[in-house]
Order: structure tokens, then sequence, then C-alpha cells
């Protein structure tokens, strides 16, 4: 056995050196037949016959082969399905190297990039060509590179770490840094040092830009926090400053928000033609705002009103509405049940090498824009705003000039709510839909608010912005929980300078 | 607020009986009942109660404190879970470590730490193997810590709204850090197992006979303690930071010094309970100290009547009791139970229990004067 396998074996290489492979594969005559011969070794027994043939079926096989590979794995052992597997791999990459579908050709891109099979590259040089989509191109070329830094050829190795270093690739950085690390040594010829210099002056841009990925990235996240937490205290903020009580139920109006995108989209599940069910996520938007905003009202008339001007005791009475609102949830709804984001916000879009900007958060960062813009027009380009500001401003000269203040209470209580219902409406995008939803997010809403001030809608816009950016910022080098300790602390510090916020009521109203 | 003041201070006038009555009753008559009457006899009051009660009134120490600056100084305080937690896990980490080698792992560390791969002990471990240490800093370090951020809140008038926002944060931060396992307090999981305190094993009736002695003791203490201040000339100045904080300044008085005073005593009386807490109920987790616990002891105070020291104590007692009848029975209820407590109380009855019974006695007091003044007044009109 041992000495077929052999002669086999020299065989094949006499037969690679005087380069019979490549006349074969032009006249593409007898690959079937060689495949044929590589599929049997796979099961030999000896590693350099195994190996060898896997490089020949990689090489000169197609997908059109994996039926023929199934099948011998469909009773094989350990060894030979360790062997069917990179031929599998590397067929299944090529072939989706065409697919349809760019996160396909893009993940396939990678894989043989980090598949260290040099036979790849060009199988990669073709698809680049045609190659429509940026960032499929990117890992592409990435890869072609990669798989070139491992050439013997110094000249080639040289140029694909240069190359990388312009891709400001961060597949390469291993790679690079061990050819960085040849530099050093006392036996390393001339060429080798080139190499080094060359990698590390690639590492040096490719770490640069990490920066400022990073940087960006880290605002990015801190922007989506800070939209999240400024649609949350927006309500919250406005129904403070004009009556002076913070609304401890705040954060389950937010709950009946997302539990009302819930019920639709179940809903929809049940009534709606299936190709219409994305749409219930924008249905799911005004029967937020409503349910939440009924309920501010049926809040507002059966408890706050009788709390007027006494703050700290509405603020306890909504906590339990709060309790019991929670408690209601769960018993109805379960603890747990999710909801899922329409198509159309899925994925994300990538802006630049090493920036990725999910597409539900860029979603929350439009919709408090949005928000923070109709809000204003509202308040300051509406006669309906002009008298929420008044009674914000005085209340009594403004009941004397007329003004319904009990109405406006009322009203911009529920407008608040149905505010806190929009946010739950959004929270369902990167959370579950639990009945501690509005928990989560609420003291942090809550410090907004004290941050920035009552009654002006720019300190509570800075206000989150700061929190949310940065509690961001101190979260890698902090920790999560540590970044909000630290935050807490900021924001007491911050309230020895100004102890009623970013921006206060100055003057004789200032003493509510 | 500021109308029925008049009566309130003659209420407190006349608790001096009452708090015969019931210190008599909690410190004798239960006791006897626990050891005299045969086990199967209705007026036994078993073991198991008797230590359940002295939980009770382990709060009711924390509820006297919240009283003190919520009920007389006007300053709620959302973060009172975390003074208590303070004072909780100082007693606990010197129970831990009177465990010695008898934990599950027998090693001299508390088997947590031999859980998460602590090989010796934290620094700020080491004094709580002495007991005294353990007493002081449960007291200490809430005060310390109460006395750190009421400066700097009282210091800068964050009152109101802000106040109790920012102490509530400060329950959340609490909660964050102690569930952390690198801060080695035993994270999410808590202290527990204790064994021994002070050499007499936990698990026997003696030693939490004694306890509970020692818990009415400590709550005797805490009311004489919050008597003398609120009827001091403080007691006075805080009623009116309470009902008109600008007032109290510009008559020249420092209402951040009062305000800080008060508040540090309720921190320490919080510690103080805690302390108690541990040793009765055998464990102190994080959960026990975060928002909700903190919002919660608002609620016992507000149910017995804000203002009354009895009240404080009523209320702890109360709703702690309605909440170990409820839970057994009805698990699910007990949030929808506390939460319709919460806002019936304070829309229905701002006074709670202890203003309901003076409402009642008054209006009594009232018919009887109506009844027998009634005719002399219609002969003088004839």
């Amino acid at each position: 056995m041992r000495r077929i396998v052999g002669l086999a074996l020299v065989w094949f290489m006499v037969w690679v050196v005087t380069g019979g492979w490549a006349a074969e594969a032009h006249t593409g005559a007898s690959p079937p037949m060689q495949l044929e011969q590589a599929l049997k070794d796979l099961s030999s027994e000896e590693e350099t016959t195994r190996d060898l043939a896997i490089h020949a079926l990689i090489e000169q096989g197609d997908s059109t082969w994996l039926p023929r590979l199934d099948a011998l794995r469909a009773n094989a052992d350990r060894s030979l399905r360790m062997a069917i597997k990179p031929v599998a791999d590397a067929w299944k990459h090529r072939a989706n190297l065409t697919s349809p579908d760019a996160d396909t050709r893009r993940s396939a891109a990678t894989d043989l990039g980090t598949s260290g099979r040099t036979v790849a590259i060009p199988w990669l040089e073709a698809a680049t060509a045609t190659e429509s989509h940026r960032w499929v191109r990117y890992a592409m070329e990435e890869s072609i590179q990669l798989l070139k830094l491992a050439s013997d050829d110094p000249v080639v190795k040289a140029q694909a770490a240069a190359k990388l270093g312009e891709l400001r690739s961060q597949n390469a950085v291993p790679a690079l840094k061990t050819l960085a690390q040849g530099a050093g040594e006392p036996n390393s010829s001339e060429d080798q040092n080139h190499v080094a210099r060359v990698a590390a002056v690639a590492i040096d841009q490719i770490e640069t830009w990490n920066v400022w990925s990073t940087a960006i990235e880290t605002l990015f996240r801190g922007l989506s926090l800070s939209s999240i937490l400024l649609i949350m205290s927006v309500g919250l903020a406005i129904v403070f400053g004009l009556m002076g009580v913070i609304n401890m139920a705040h954060g389950e109006l937010m709950m009946i928000g997302a539990y009302a995108t819930f019920v639709m989209q179940e809903c929809f599940k049940l009534y709606v033609r299936p190709d219409w069910f994305d749409a219930y996520y924008l249905a799911a938007l005004p029967a937020a705002f409503l349910a939440a905003a009924l309920f501010g009202l049926v809040l507002e008339a059966t408890v706050i009103r009788f709390l007027y001007g006494r703050p700290l005791e509405t603020m306890l009475a909504t906590w339990g509405v709060s309790l019991i609102l929670i408690q209601g949830a769960r018993i109805y709804f379960g603890d747990l049940t999710a909801v899922a984001a329409p198509t159309w916000l899925n994925g994300g879009t990538q802006v630049m090498v090493g920036v990725f900007l999910p597409f539900n958060r860029l979603f929350i960062i439009g919709l408090s824009i949005l928000c923070v813009t109709g809000i204003y027009l509202l308040l300051f380009r509406s006669s309906v705003g002009l008298r929420v500001r008044a009674v914000t401003q005085n209340r009594n000269m403004s009941a004397c000039l007329g003004i319904p203040t009990r109405k406006v209470d009322a009203y911009t209580f529920a407008f608040g709510s149905g505010l806190a219902g929009i946010a739950g409406w959004a929270l369902t995008l990167v959370g579950n839909v639990e009945p501690g939803l509005g928990q989560n997010y609420i003291v942090d809403s809550f410090m907004v608010v004290v941050t920035g001030g009552v009654g002006k809608l720019a300190g509570t816009i800075i206000a989150s912005l700061g929190i949310g950016g940065l509690n961001k910022l101190m979260e890698p080098s902090f920790g999560a929980v540590y970044a909000k300790v630290l935050i807490l602390v900021l924001v007491i510090l911050f309230l020895q300078r100004r102890p009623s916020g970013l921006f206060s009521v100055k003057g004789r109203h200032a003493e509510g | 607020m500021a109308e029925s003041l008049a009566p309130r201070l003659n209420a407190e006038r006349n608790e001096g009986p009452v708090f015969w009555v019931v210190g008599f009753v909690l410190l004798f008559v239960l006791p006897v009942l626990n050891v005299l009457p045969a086990e199967d006899s209705w007026l036994h009051v078993s073991d198991f109660a008797l230590n359940r009660f002295g939980k009770f009134l382990a709060f009711a120490i924390l509820a006297l404190g919240l009283d003190l600056i919520w009920g007389y100084a006007g300053i709620l305080s959302l973060g009172q879970g975390v003074f208590f937690g303070l004072g909780a896990y100082c007693m606990g980490m010197h129970l831990m470590l009177a465990i010695g080698s008898e934990g599950v792992y027998g090693s001299a560390l508390p088997d947590f730490m031999v859980w998460n791969q602590v090989t010796a002990l934290p620094f700020f471990w080491e004094p709580f193997h002495s007991f005294t240490a353990a007493i002081l800093a449960g007291l200490l370090v809430p005060a310390g810590f109460a006395l750190l951020f009421g400066f700097l809140a009282f210091r800068s008038r964050i009152r109101g709204v802000y106040f109790a926002i920012i102490t509530q944060a400060l329950a959340l931060m609490a909660w964050l850090i102690f569930n952390r396992n690198e801060t080695n307090l035993g994270g999410t999981n808590g202290l527990t197992d204790f064994k021994t305190i002070l050499g007499f094993r936990l698990s026997e009736p003696g030693t939490q006979f004694a306890l509970y002695v020692i818990t009415v003791l400590c709550l005797g203490g805490a009311y004489l303690l919050c008597r003398w201040i609120i009827t001091s000339r403080a007691g006075r100045v805080l009623i009116a930071i309470r009902d008109s904080e600008q007032r109290v300044l510009f008559s020249g008085y420092s209402p951040a010094n009062y305000k800080l005073f008060v508040f540090v005593i309720s921190a320490a009386l919080a510690g103080l309970a805690g302390m108690l807490y541990v040793p009765q109920v055998g464990i102190i987790t994080p959960a026990q100290m975060g928002v909700l616990p903190s919002l919660e002891m608002v609620v016992w105070v507000a149910v017995g009547g804000r203002a009354t020291l009895v009240g404080a104590i009523v209320g702890a007692v109360g709703v702690n009791l309605g909440r170990s009848i409820l839970t057994n029975h009805f698990p699910e209820l007990w949030p929808f139970f506390l939460g319709g407590l919460f806002v019936v109380v304070v829309l229905l009855f701002p006074d709670g229990v202890m203003g309901l019974t003076r409402t009642v006695s008054e209006k009594i007091a009232k018919r009887n004067v109506r009844l027998s003044k009634t005719p002399a007044v219609e002969e003088e009109q004839a």
C-alpha cells in the first residue's frame, strides 16, 4: 500500500514540476479524471497525498462537484471529513463570489482572504472586475492583498503590505505585525528588511485610521443614546416645566407605546396580507401615540389634577400607577415579547472602513430630530404653544388673561404622554418589549430633565446630548456601570454650579 | 401642609402613654407570649412570628429616620435604601468573616470569594473582623456618605423634586455597583449563609429572641432621639424649612445645615436598621437597596402618616405585615396592592393612618362639644 502511494506521490510531483497540470488545465481534457483521482486520494492515509489532493481539488474543481463531496462525506471518518471541509468551503466561496446577494459575496471574499489559498487570487480578481458594490469590492481587494502578502516574492509582499496600508485593512494587522517584527532579526536579508519597513508603515496607517473610526463610532453611539434619551425626556421636561410635576409613570407610558406597537404587529399578522406586514410599524406610530396620550389624559384627570402644587406627592402617586401598570402588563402580556423590526430597518450602511451604522439607530436619530422640530414648531409657532408657554411662565397671570390653564395642563400632559408613547414605539427597534422597558432608561431621563432645567427645550436637548455622549465616551474605559456612576457624580457637581439646571428661570418666579 | 401644624404638635405631646403601652407590649407581652403559653395555644407567638416581627421593627427604625427628613423637614429622599444597605452590608461583612472556615469550601475566605477566585481578603474587609468596628462602620459609613452627599446637595440648594431624583439615581448607582462581582461584596447573591454572631449560633431561637429584644430597645432609643430632635428648637426650624424654606433663610437661619444634620441622622438610623435586619433575616442582597425598595420605604411613612413618629412605626409594621401576608397568598397581586395603596393614600388620606384616626377622634370630640354646648348657645341667643 505504502509503495503504491509513494509511487503515486512521485508521479504527482513529477507531473507538477513538468508543468503537465498547466497544459492539462488549458486543454481541459482530463480534469475530471484528475479530480476523480484526487477525490480518491482524499481518503488516503498519507498526509501529503491528502494535502496534494485537497490542493488539486480546490484548484481545478468547482461547485458542480459538490454532490460528489457530499456523497463522500456521507460515510466518512473524521480525517476524511477534515479533508473534505476545506475543499467544499473553497468551492462554495468561489461560487458565492457571484451570488446576487451582496452580503454573501462579501463574506465569501473575506473568508477566501483568510483561508491563505493563493489559488483564490485570480477568482477574486475576476470578481472584482465586475463588482459594483463598493464595500464588497473593498473586501475582495483586501482579500487579494492578504493572499499576496503570503507570497514568497518579497516584491509582491512589499506591494501587498503597502496596498493593505492604503486600504486600512483591519484583518491584515496580525500578519503585518509578524512581518514588521522580522526587521530586527540579525540574519534577515535586505528584502526582508524592506518588507518589514513597508509593513510598519502600513500598520501605522491602519492604526491612525482606527483611532478616527473608533472616535466616529463612539460619537455615533453617543448620538444614538442621546436621541433615545431626548425622545424620552422631552415630554417629561415639557410637563415638568408647565406643571412642576415629574411623572414617574413616564417610563410606563413608553411601555404602553411599545405594547401598542406589539399589538399592532400581532393584528397585522392575523388580519393583513403578509406582503404588507412591514407597514405595521408605520401603522403603530399613531396607535402608540394615541394609546399613551389617552392614558395620560385619564391619569391627569384622575390623579394628577388633585395633587396640583404638591410635586412630591405627585411623584409618589404616579409611581404607584407605574407599579400597577408594570404588573398589569406582566400578567397580561407575559415577561418577554419582541417586535420584529420591519425589513427596511434591518441591516445598516457602511460609511467608511471600519464604521458601520445600523439603520435602526439612524432611524431613531432621525426621529428625535423630527420630534424636536415638531415640538419646536408647536411650542413657538402656534397659538396652542403660545398658551403653553404663557402658563409655564406665569400661571396666575395667564389665568387672568383668560387662558384655561387646567385645559392647557390636561392637553399638555396628554401630549407629553403621547411623546412617551412614540419613544416606546422607537425603543422596540433596539430592545425587547417587556414590562420593565420603561425602567431601563427612566432614571437617566430624569437626570436629563434635572440637568436641562425647567421649561426650556434647548436645555433638554443639550442635557441629553451631554449625558448620552459622556456615557458612551466613558463606557470603553470605565465600563458601563462605572460610566453611569461617574455621570451621576458629574451631574451632582454640575448642579453645584447651577442648582436648577442649565437654563433656569430667573427673577421673581424662580422659587416656584 | 402648614394648616394642621398645631394639632400635630399636640398629638406628639400626647404620645407619651402610647409610647409606654406599645413599648410594654413589644418588650414584655410578645416575648412572654413566645415563652410561656403552650405551643398549640392561640395566645402563643411562634419563634418565626417573633423573628418576622423583629424584622418589621428594624424597618420601623428606618421609617423613623425617613419620617424625620420627609415628614418634618420636607426632604423626600428616594435613596434611603442605600443607607440601609450600607449598614446591612457592614454587619453582613462581619458575619461573613465570623463564619470562619465553616463555609462550603472550608476556606477562611467567604465562599463567594473562593467562587470568584479571590485569593486574599480585600483590604476593606479587614476591619470587619472586629464586631465593634463593624457596628461603628454600620453607623458611620451611611452617616459619612450622607454627610458628603447631603453637603453637596444642600449647599447648592438642590431640593424638592430635584433632590428626590438625584437620590433615586443614587439608589440606582448603589444597586449597580453592589451587583458587580469585582467590588468583592458578593455580587447579585449578596452576603448570606451566616452562622454565628458574637459566638452565638444564629439558628438558635434564643439568639433570635435576644436580637428581637435588642431591636425593640433600639427602636425605643431611635424614637426617643427623634422625639427629642423634633421637640427641640432645631425641630421647629426643620418644620419651618418644610413649610417655607425661603422665609427661614431670610430670617437668618441656614437651612442647609439643619437639613444636613437631619439627613445624616436619618442615614445613621437607616444604617442601624440594616444592621439589625441582617442577622434576623440572614441575607442581604443588592435587591434590598435599589430604587424599588427605597420607594417602598417611603410608602411605609406615607401610609402610617407623615410628621407623626408613631405613624412611621405603624406604617412600617403594617405595610410589611400586609406584604408578608399578601405575597404568601397572592404573590401576583402585591404590586397592585402596593401601587394602589400609594395612589389612594396620597390622594385620599394624605396624613395616613394617624391622620385618619386624628380626624375621626376630632370629629367625635367636636360632636360631643356641639352636643353639650348647643343648648347653651341657643339659650344665650334667646
